[in-house]
């Protein structure tokens, strides 16, 4: 009797055991932790030079439209307008599109061709953005000189390629978040003698808005931070976009071409940094936008 | 709504496995069992019986600790003289003398022989010999043996139901515990199945002291010694089964197992 | 118009888009191929690229990338697999964990050129290891956790909770029994998962250029010493992979056959990919059977 008193007073391995695990586990939480905070301190620190050491205005960088760094000019207009110009274009693109591709697939569709769409979606997802790009090149940039004559790199070809990038991350999450609106809903329009369409349209695409305004911010995000696709096909000059046709240059493309050729320390380069910390903070905001959207989904 | 008036605990007379002392378990600030002091004899079956929902399975769990992390237990489980509900007490030794099965069949995602090898070698059981031994020792003692001994190394998962489930009992006494707690574990299970279950439970007390929370008063009256019974998070009455079902000294309990309520 | 024609319209307009989108993949995927497929051949799989005449092939770019997606596998799934586990089996409801939760949400939501950027500033400039492979698959690990950690969480949620109970009521530690009976059952969607993020990872090119660099050292493949400067082993040399290879050959070289160079590794490039994304299901299928033993008595 009293071996087992004495087994269950023992100190246990298991404990040891546990705690080597949480310890583990909390090693690598760290590593996380200490790595977004360094890639925040870093890309700011950097991002700053060009208004705490150079002494340049910020009111010059964001509204400026002349970018010539290398004679203290760093009106970052340009590359801001034709950024936000090219995604909220592709997004436009891509919304209806990607509905109806959703509501295919969770309306109409027999399950096996749901499968068989996702996996394209899939497909999708997983082309390279270089492979964009060199497509964008070879294909959209001829057939934009064609359509409206110019050089055909600019917006339209920009607008074009990102839209094909972010059809499939838009309509798989459209598809979830209609997916997730229970059948009663549409049962019971059904019922009330609405046709199929009324049901879709003034019932699930109301209930799933939150869910395909987050779907169509996501797609934001990831046009607006893609660099290499958009950077073969955009022309590269630092104007202010003077139609749809006309080179010109976004956030991330200027970053791609122009990093490797100018010295860290320099103007030139500082100012390229205020460009990287643009675009850290807009991913900030998107991720900011996504989280109040599903706050107000959820309440509802 | 109900009130407990009347209680009756029996004393129980022969030897003693393990008995609560005022035990009671909260959820956050809720309270879902109160003051249960009650015996369990030993190499007996007791069964607890009770409304779903009459904390019957909460109390089962703390009695091996399963709680912990979950709810908040006070008041003392003692086992061989001791407070296992204690912070000083390795709760994985102690895990080893109190098996549970639980409600629904959950048997490793390994083969059958590992299913049951599996905690042994854990705990430094490595002699091949002795493995294999336990192995047909365990399956013998739930009759398991003989459907599965040409297939041990067959997924575990690939058994019916109540193979699976006399499969995780195996599992369970091949630790050699001296308690085995149960939670319901017929409730998912076919009639024939459970009439297997039940006869391997007559086979193990023998050996073991068995506790067994059950839905299905049928299985209560015809397979256990003792009953308990449970309600509004209190044990109401506890007594040898005949004398609870045929007899009960609380009007309430009448009212449960003639069908009254519940 | 009657809701019955708007309804009927609504569905043919709906059904055009399906077919449009599956005209698009068909079309990508094919032109790659078509215009891929007939320069392919064994010498510019296994020879060295030019920078300036026609004929060179792409060799050490496809050990760039194929060594540089083992490298960045190898930092990364450790790392993923310790925050997976906290955050499916350890995690509580409360503000620390819907912190991290926000942490890895925004990592996954950062720019992969801002994280190439941070790389460059972090290895190649403070560091100053330079443009090397090490360099580059430190920055995709980056750019790798949040996703990876993703499917690992999702692969230990979707085993059932009755098998920690079981673990743990035999006297299992709650470590042992989430390393040697959950991540068991958990392995199939993180075989899949990894297999997923190893496409991605082959594929990635901005997080790269600044990172492992657009050129590559004279590499001596019968060197198998990786502290020496020509081993392909080396970790500290400059490498430009596959994907670096399509982007630097259209923007910036003046080859005579960038077209025919570019369209032969894109071919390449996507057919590996085809390959992760096909590998990835299969392997997943049948390790999950076997796992589960789900064909009854064969």
């Amino acid at each position: 009797m009293d071996d087992i008193k004495q087994k269950l007073l023992s100190k246990s391995k298991q404990t040891t055991e546990d705690w080597r695990g949480k310890i583990l586990c909390y090693a690598c939480l760290s590593l996380i932790i200490v790595l977004i905070v360094s890639i925040l301190y870093f890309i700011v620190n950097r991002g700053t030079a060009t208004f705490t050491q150079d002494h340049l205005s910020l009111t010059q960088f964001l509204t400026g439209k002349q970018w010539n760094p290398g004679h203290h000019q760093v009106g970052a207009l340009p590359m801001i307008v034709t950024s936000f110009l090219v995604t909220i274009l592709a997004a436009i693109l891509a919304t209806p599109f990607a509905i109806g591709v959703a509501i295919f697939m969770t309306e109409y569709a027999p399950r096996k061709e749901t499968k068989a769409l996702r996996a394209v979606i899939e497909l999708l997802v997983g082309i390279p953005s270089v492979v964009y790009g060199y497509i964008g090149l070879m294909v959209v940039v001829p057939l934009v000189r064609k359509l409206i004559g110019g050089t055909g790199f600019g917006i339209l070809a920009g607008t074009l390629v990102l839209f094909v990038m972010i059809l499939p991350t838009v309509i798989s999450l459209t598809a979830d978040s209609l997916k997730a609106i229970p059948v009663s809903y549409r049962q019971a329009a059904l019922a009330l003698g609405a046709t199929k369409w009324q049901s879709i349209y003034k019932i699930v695409l109301r209930a799933a808005l939150p869910g395909i305004l987050t779907a169509i911010i996501f797609g934001m995000t990831r046009a607006f931070g893609e660099a290499l696709a958009v950077q073969m096909v955009i022309g590269n000059a630092v104007l202010m976009p003077k139609g749809l046709g006309t080179p010109t240059a976004t956030l991330t493309s200027q970053l791609t071409s122009q990093m490797g050729n100018t010295v860290l320390g320099t103007v030139s380069n500082n100012a390229l940094w205020s460009l990287a910390l643009v675009l850290l903070l807009m991913s900030l905001v998107f991720n900011l936008l996504i989280r109040v959207i599903t706050r107000k989904g959820a309440i509802k | 709504m109900m009130e407990i008036t009347e209680k009756y605990i029996k004393k129980i007379e022969t030897p003693v496995a393990l008995r609560t002392q005022d035990l009671a378990v909260y959820y956050g600030d809720k309270k879902a069992f109160a003051e249960g002091t009650i015996e369990f004899p030993q190499h007996q079956i007791t069964a607890l019986i009770g409304p779903s929902g009459c904390g019957k399975s909460t109390f089962l769990r703390s009695l091996n600790r399963m709680n912990d992390g979950i709810a908040r237990v006070e008041g003392q489980i003692l086992y061989h003289g001791l407070d296992i509900n204690n912070d000083q007490i390795n709760i994985y030794e102690l895990r080893k003398h109190i098996g549970m099965v639980f409600q629904h069949p959950n048997p490793f995602y390994k083969s059958i022989r590992e299913n049951i090898t599996y905690a042994l070698k854990y705990h430094g059981v490595k002699n091949q010999s002795v493995l294999d031994q336990k192995v047909e020792e365990s399956l013998q003692a739930v009759a398991l043996w003989d459907e599965v001994k040409d297939s041990l190394d067959k997924n575990g998962k690939q058994l019916s139901g109540g193979q699976q489930q006399r499969l995780c009992i195996a599992r369970a006494i091949a630790m050699e515990p001296d308690i085995l707690l149960l939670d319901e574990p017929t409730s998912g299970l076919d009639p024939v199945s459970t009439r297997k279950v039940e006869d391997t439970l007559q086979e193990l007390k023998q050996k073991y002291t068995i506790i067994i929370v059950t839905h299905n008063m049928q299985q209560a009256s015809r397979s256990s010694d003792y009953t308990a019974f449970f309600n509004l998070g209190q044990i109401v009455e506890f007594d040898e089964t005949s004398q609870i079902f045929t007899a009960p000294h609380v009007q309430m309990t009448e009212d449960y197992v003639s069908g009254n309520f519940g | 118009m009657n809701p019955k024609k708007t309804s009927r319209i609504a569905k043919h307009v709906i059904y055009g888009s399906v077919g449009l989108l599956v005209i698009l993949l068909l079309f990508l995927i094919g032109y790659i191929l078509i215009t891929g497929l007939p320069g392919m051949s064994w010498h510019f799989l296994t020879s060295v690229s030019q920078s300036f005449e026609a004929g060179g092939g792409i060799r050490d770019q496809i050990f760039n990338s194929v060594y540089i997606l083992i490298l960045t596998t190898l930092i990364s799934f450790p790392i993923a697999l310790g925050v997976g586990i906290y955050l499916a089996e350890y995690a509580k409801d409360n503000w620390f964990t819907s912190l991290l939760r926000t942490i890895i949400e925004l990592l996954s939501s950062l720019p992969s050129i801002v994280v190439g950027l941070f790389g460059y500033l972090l290895f190649v400039i403070k560091f100053q290891i330079g443009f090397s492979i090490i360099s580059g698959a430190i920055t995709l690990t980056f750019f790798n956790l949040p996703l990876l950690t993703r499917s690992i969480e999702d692969a230990f949620r979707a085993v059932p909770l009755d098998q920690r109970q079981a673990g743990v009521a035999l006297g299992i530690s709650k470590w042992k029994t989430i390393m040697g009976i959950v991540f068991p059952c958990a392995l199939p969607k993180i075989l899949t998962g990894v297999i997923l993020s190893a496409g991605r990872i082959f594929g990635e090119a901005a997080a790269l250029i600044f990172t492992a660099g657009q050129s590559n050292s004279v590499i001596n493949y019968a060197n198998w010493n990786p502290f020496s400067p020509t081993s392909p082993l080396n970790i500290f040399r400059p490498a430009e992979t596959l994907a670096v290879h399509i982007w630097k050959v259209n923007t910036e070289s003046i080859l005579p056959d960038a077209h025919q160079v570019s369209s032969g590794s894109a071919a390449v490039l996507i057919i590996v990919i085809l390959i992760f994304n096909f590998g990835a299901r299969w392997l997943g299928n049948v390790v999950y059977r076997k796992l589960t033993a789900t064909d009854k008595e064969r």
